[in-house]
């Protein structure tokens, strides 16, 4: 992989955080009822969004491998989850964090915290399934199927636990969305997305680069084997 | 390919009869689920209906866990499975015939569990109205299971392996399930069609996904 890319990646990426820093910290307003607690905002929607998008990625790469049966896309499609499931642990942790001063608990079975917790286990289970199995092929051909029917059940699990808590005669904790931001606001939410879609990229490539390596060194061993025999 | 369907069935049926492994062991274990709930659980009348389906569906579930987990394991464990996927047949067939066969094996457990339940809890129940829920439920479950079943029959630690896959999948059937079976339990008096459809719709797509991805699981 090209090292001079991946510097300059590196670079970008650190000088967006750096301003996504600023403007989530000092450039926003504070929010009238949250107060400060309300610029974990910036952090929080950006991993999810992005979590998102891995998960995304490792769908499409997972047809990808099935269909091609290169590394490549295997390779990427093991990225992408590892990163996806960090982000996820991330958005759980963070919006926590957030629940408590302003729910007053730190956790509520509202629907997209549902949803998260189970894709977060759809996920463990999609990495431990690739580790289960000795042949690392047949890991994954595994590994695909889950990253397909897990993410094929993603919109089912999500309009299951909305009704489930909707329908629910006690409690609708939150509803989402709220109110349109100011300006500024959407300026520093902006600011952060493009700031942590670039984390993603770059971790993205450093993983996938990581498994390249692994796949190609590997293989070299099985022909060196081959060799000796 | 109903023919094929046919015959693996009858062969998988005809291991049953022998054994009657299935019947033997899941059955007791269903009621012993039942009736440790009823311990850990205080379900008391007023709210019987709404505790006792979803009572009702972790009993099913942790059923059809073990159930499933057979389906694959006896023919890994007798050596069957590489006979059976050398046969001159489509991959889909398998696996739409362990679906079915596991679907069976699971209607007999509820069978037998939801008198036991009905009688133990003391609950109502508009029978035929629980039947088409707990068989749309258990569709959803079996097409599922069988394929993680067939993914996890060869890999390590496979005991643990398949619930914790296989659950978070489920989310959906659990959920639309113990809904519908409280509502035509009586403890709602809303209607149950929405969780329904979404119990159909979740059989539908995850059913015809597991089609399309077997032959990928099984393919050596």
């Amino acid at each position: 992989m090209d090292r001079g890319r991946d510097y300059a990646l590196a670079a970008i990426t650190l000088v967006s955080m750096l301003a996504a820093l600023y403007a989530g910290l000092i450039y926003a307003p504070t929010e009238r009822s949250q107060g400060d607690v309300q610029r974990i905002f910036y952090v929080h929607v950006p991993l999810a969004w992005n979590a998102y998008l891995a998960f995304l990625v490792v769908f499409a790469a997972s047809i990808g491998y099935l269909w091609r049966r290169s590394a490549w896309f295997d390779a990427l499609a093991h990225a992408s989850a590892e990163i996806g499931l960090v982000f996820t642990t991330l958005v759980l942790i963070t919006g926590s964090l957030w629940a408590r001063p302003i729910w007053g608990t730190w956790w509520s079975w509202d629907a997209r915290l549902t949803t998260s917790l189970v894709l977060w286990f759809i996920y463990v289970g999609y990495l431990l399934v690739r580790g289960s199995v000795i042949d690392e092929r047949r890991g994954a051909r595994y590994a695909a199927v889950i990253g397909i029917i897990g993410f094929i059940d993603v919109p089912i699990i999500h309009q299951s636990v909305v009704w489930w808590r909707t329908l629910h005669p006690e409690s609708i904790v939150l509803a989402p969305g709220g109110p349109a931001m100011p300006a500024s606001m959407l300026l520093s939410l902006g600011c952060s997305l493009l700031a942590f879609t670039l984390l993603y990229v770059y971790l993205l490539r450093l993983r996938f680069g990581a498994e390249s390596l692994r796949h190609e060194l590997r293989t070299l061993r099985r022909t060196s084997i081959v060799e000796a025999v | 390919m109903c023919d094929t369907i046919a015959t693996l069935i009858w062969k998988d049926l005809v291991a049953e009869t022998r054994t009657k492994e299935v019947f033997l062991t899941g059955v007791p274990f269903a009621l012993l689920i039942l009736v440790i709930f009823n311990f850990a659980i205080d379900v008391g009348a007023d709210r019987a209906a709404e505790v006792g389906a979803g009572i009702l569906w972790i009993t099913f579930t942790f059923a059809g866990v073990l159930g499933v987990a057979r389906s694959f394991a006896d023919e890994r464990d007798r050596g069957t499975l590489e006979g059976l996927l050398l046969a001159p047949i489509e991959r889909s067939a398998v696996y739409l015939a362990k679906t079915l066969v596991n679907i069976l094996f699971m209607a007999v457990i509820e069978l037998v569990t939801v008198p036991a339940f009905v009688l133990l809890f003391n609950v109502e129940v508009a029978w035929l109205d629980l039947l088409v829920v707990a068989l749309c439920g258990t569709v959803g479950f079996a097409g599922v299971g069988t394929l993680v079943a067939a993914m996890v029959a060869n890999a390590r630690s496979r005991e643990v392996l398949l619930p914790l896959l296989l659950l978070p999948l489920q989310v959906p059937v659990l959920i639309a399930s113990v809904k519908a079976t409280a509502i035509v339990m009586g403890a709602h008096t809303e209607q149950s069609w929405p969780w329904m459809s979404l119990l159909v719709g979740y059989d539908v797509v995850l059913v015809a996904a597991a089609v399309l991805v077997f032959e990928y699981v099984v393919e050596e």
